[in-house]
């Protein structure tokens, strides 16, 4: 059968979730530079993993194809933010 | 609620699964996959703001200063707010409490509207502010052309998005209709589960969105 997840994991999760979003919203206010984008995604990227394997259960999904797909679908993206930028960030340097 | 049984006898095992876990398995497979497409319909939008923040990086932060920054995070916890409700229907139907679910979406249905009034808001004070890109876009700051290409960006990215929240809205109604006719229980409730991912996948892309069109100018503001 599938996994029951507990209603406390939903909320440990949401207020998680809410603790980031006030932290990415404060440090906004601070100049931190180029960095402020860096540490914005950083954040972006916790709040989203934690959507992705509790909300979305994918870390406890018991078929191993679905796990493929999902892993597929995220290695593309990589495939194409980072192969595409690698190519604008580097034009410069000849 | 009294023929249940006899409605959920018509979504009982199909012939061609072997067991109820494995047509539980196969149908998120295919929502994930389906999922996937919508990752690469995304992406290709992020790809575009990426490449253009990197050729203009002066026009983004001037941009991203004519955000809504309080509209954009409150805007940001209600999604998250209705991905708790949303995640709390499913764990509500896995239970066979049927009451409880058609609450939590009907709850999940009230936050969505919240965040698509907020948004309307927003659109309007650009449009009035003459942020809306085409003829009658006005920037006085510095490389209006490009800053008008960030409200390009701004505007087709939470368009998109706005969509996705729409057809959300569609998509847990109709679950909502469906739990009430006794259509879902304990053993039986994949479209319930496919819904709550959609709109766990809504809230995802939002995620991005959120410090990427609100914060990256913010602090210049002061």
């Amino acid at each position: 059968m599938e996994k029951i997840i507990s209603a406390k994991v939903y909320f440990t999760v949401w207020a998680a979730l809410m603790c980031l979003t006030v932290t990415t919203a404060a440090v906004s206010y601070l100049d931190l530079g180029a960095f402020s984008i860096v540490l914005a995604l950083i954040i972006a990227t916790v709040k989203g993993s934690l959507v992705v394997l509790f909300f979305m259960h994918a870390k406890y999904i018991n078929v191993k194809a679905t796990l493929l797909v999902i892993l597929a679908g995220f290695f593309w993206l990589a495939i194409l933010l980072l192969m595409t930028m690698s190519d604008y960030i580097t034009r410069a340097w000849s | 609620m009294s023929n249940s049984s006899e409605a959920l006898a018509t979504h009982e095992l199909r012939h061609h699964f072997e067991n109820m876990e494995q047509q539980s398995g196969a149908s998120s497979m295919g929502m994930w996959v389906f999922l996937v497409t919508e990752i690469m319909f995304f992406g290709g939008m992020f790809m575009a703001y990426l490449a253009y923040r990197y050729e203009y990086f002066v026009a983004w932060q001037e941009g991203s200063q004519h955000m809504d920054f309080w509209i954009g995070t409150v805007n940001t916890a209600v999604l998250i707010c209705s991905s708790l409700t949303m995640a709390l229907a499913v764990l509500a139907i896995q239970q066979g409490r049927r009451r409880l679910t058609s609450i939590m979406l009907s709850i999940t249905i009230c936050f969505a509207i919240a965040f698509l009034v907020l948004k309307g808001i927003e659109y309007h004070r650009h449009w009035l502010a003459h942020e809306f890109p085409g003829s009658a876009f006005h920037f006085a700051g510095v490389d209006p052309r490009h800053v008008e290409m960030f409200f390009v960006l701004y505007f087709v990215m939470t368009g998109f998005h706005a969509l996705h929240v729409l057809i959300g809205i569609g998509l847990v109604s109709t679950i909502l209709y469906m739990n009430q006719r006794g259509h879902f229980s304990a053993d039986y409730h994949n479209p319930v589960e496919n819904a709550g991912l959609y709109w766990h996948f809504v809230d995802l892309v939002w995620i991005y969105l959120y410090p990427l069109l609100y914060l990256i100018g913010h602090h210049h503001a002061g």
